[in-house]
């Protein structure tokens, strides 16, 4: 069952840009894509558990501010070395103008 | 023309390791064989003068290829083995136990070896750092109740002494010249990075050389030029690391401050290649100027590009160089050449973070060089380095002020 928690405004995340959003002892990162879809992540890389959201946003993909590992944060691919392990993705809509954040009961 | 005898890499490291794989995924399907001089498999030698030092438990250094990857890929990783000789024109490599192995093209990522002291008996106070056996054998001398000396204000020196620092140990980090990384990185972060060692209490000494090394079985001492001395329980030696081209030079291939080669990475002798630290290559965006990297990430990208090229493609290599070093809690990164900027802007983040963007006389960006607190400066410094690639002219009031430096890269629509 997903449980839908409220993470930030739709406005506190610039376009093309991500913020990080800790919940429950979890970290995520909530994306703004450049046509103003929402997405959400894992906040850590896959490789030396970084915070994604320090890292840059360019089209379709975030990159961690670390070692330059590359994902798509639409469906959490891997994009080449040194990550190798995807991120996992979760559900996101809008209410109102919250952005809810579905993650797994 | 018959591709059996497959391919060869002389060393394991970084970007052997990175070309091996990035073969398999390109789809290479001839044998690939991957010889190491060390008995480990493959891993990432950042950690070593960090996480390896500061973890309580001893710890492993993340492998990039592990036995699972080699046998799905069938790479062959041969430890432990040194190629002693290239018969270039019978093609094949001859390993120091008489092991004849044919290749039909050869990558050589020998990488570098730390400089040695000259004049100055091995004792096991006296240590350098490059391999995991190195962190392995520094790793009990960093306890609280030592007192590390550290020759060279050089990045793996102030990362060791850092990482010391933060064990407990007493810590001094002797440097000759009249400032920490006087080669290639600004003075501002420089001074930054120096006065952060100080705050924790690392004491930097500065425009000191020295003059006798003397260690026994109990301490190490160093007489400095100005008559004092430094007495310490082990001394870690990071004075600069030197490419292996050994192999290569008695091969015939080109050496020229490293194994020479063009911007495909190819050395001078037919079907050989070099790549990583040991290599030096014309750089594209610097007029060609020829460089020698000895970073992570062109370790990676370097061996990234051989695979496509030993696998048919001819592209040059024109990545933006890029370094970062992590000390205390602060990271430090530098994109392009700070060399080639004749001015300097600077764009401050916060918290004492700041950014200098360095510009040539046409006001080119070439270079950006930062520091801050953790990842603070990673945004803009990633952005820079786009910039850099694309030979971006900025506006000078741009790269000053709060504006999105995203705003200044030239885009597809």
């Amino acid at each position: 069952m997903t449980t839908w928690i409220d993470a930030c405004a739709a406005e506190e995340i610039d376009q093309e840009d991500v913020v990080r959003f800790d919940h429950a002892g979890r970290t995520f990162a909530i994306y703004r894509s450049p046509d103003d879809e929402y997405f959400a992540t894992d906040g850590l890389c896959t490789h030396e558990k970084i915070h994604l959201a320090e890292g840059l946003v360019m089209d379709d993909t975030i990159e961690c501010p670390k070692h330059n590992g590359r994902f798509s944060y639409k469906t959490g691919e891997a994009r080449g070395a040194p990550v190798c392990v995807g991120l996992k993705t979760y559900p996101v809509k809008l209410e109102g103008d919250r952005v809810m954040i579905g993650i797994g009961a | 023309m018959s591709n059996d005898a497959g391919i060869i890499i002389v060393g394991a490291g970084e970007c052997g390791a990175r070309a091996a794989l990035s073969l398999r995924e390109t789809g290479y399907p001839h044998a690939i064989t991957l010889i190491g001089d060390e008995a480990h498999l493959p891993y990432e030698r950042p950690p070593l003068s960090k996480q390896m030092l500061l973890a309580e438990a001893t710890p492993q250094a993340p492998t990039v290829l592990n036995d699972i990857m080699l046998g799905e890929r069938a790479i062959r990783h041969i430890g432990s083995a040194s190629a002693s000789a290239i018969d270039a024109t019978g093609k094949q490599v001859i390993l120091s136990d008489g092991r004849e192995l044919a290749y039909d093209r050869l990558l050589l990522t020998t990488g570098a070896a730390p400089r040695r002291l000259p004049n100055v008996r091995a004792n096991a106070r006296i240590l350098y750092l490059r391999t995991i056996n190195d962190a392995l054998a520094l790793r009990p001398w960093i306890s609280a109740d030592m007192h590390v000396a550290v020759l060279g204000g050089g990045f793996i020196g102030l990362e060791v002494a850092a990482s010391a620092r933060n064990r407990g140990a007493r810590v001094t980090v002797i440097e000759s010249q009249e400032r920490i990384l006087k080669r290639g990185v600004p003075e501002q972060i420089a001074e930054t990075i120096s006065s952060l060692h100080r705050r924790n209490g690392v004491e930097v000494k500065c425009g000191l050389t020295v003059s006798e090394i003397d260690a026994d079985d109990r301490r190490v001492s160093i007489s400095l030029a100005d008559g004092t001395e430094v007495t310490a329980d082990v001394l870690v030696v990071g004075i600069g690391a030197q490419p292996r081209t050994e192999l290569a030079a008695q091969a015939g291939i080109a050496v020229d401050n490293g194994i020479s080669v063009n911007e495909r990475l190819e050395t001078s002798v037919a079907d050989i290649y070099a790549a990583g630290d040991c290599c030096s290559f014309p750089h594209p965006l610097y007029g060609g100027r020829r460089l020698r990297l000895e970073a992570w990430r062109n370790a990676q990208d370097q061996g990234i590009l051989a695979a496509a090229n030993l696998a048919g493609a001819a592209r040059g290599y024109d990545a933006v160089p890029y370094f970062w070093s992590d000390q205390f809690d602060h990271t430090l990164q530098i994109a392009g050449l700070v060399d080639e900027g004749r001015t300097v802007v600077r764009r401050d983040l916060g918290d004492g973070a700041f950014i200098l963007f360095h510009l040539d006389d046409g006001q080119r960006l070439v270079a950006a060089s930062g520091v801050g607190y953790g990842n603070r400066v990673a945004r803009d410094m990633k952005l820079s380095e786009m910039l850099i690639a694309r030979q971006v002219v900025p506006p000078l009031d741009a790269l000053a002020a709060d504006a999105n430096l995203k705003s200044l890269l030239p885009r597809a629509a």
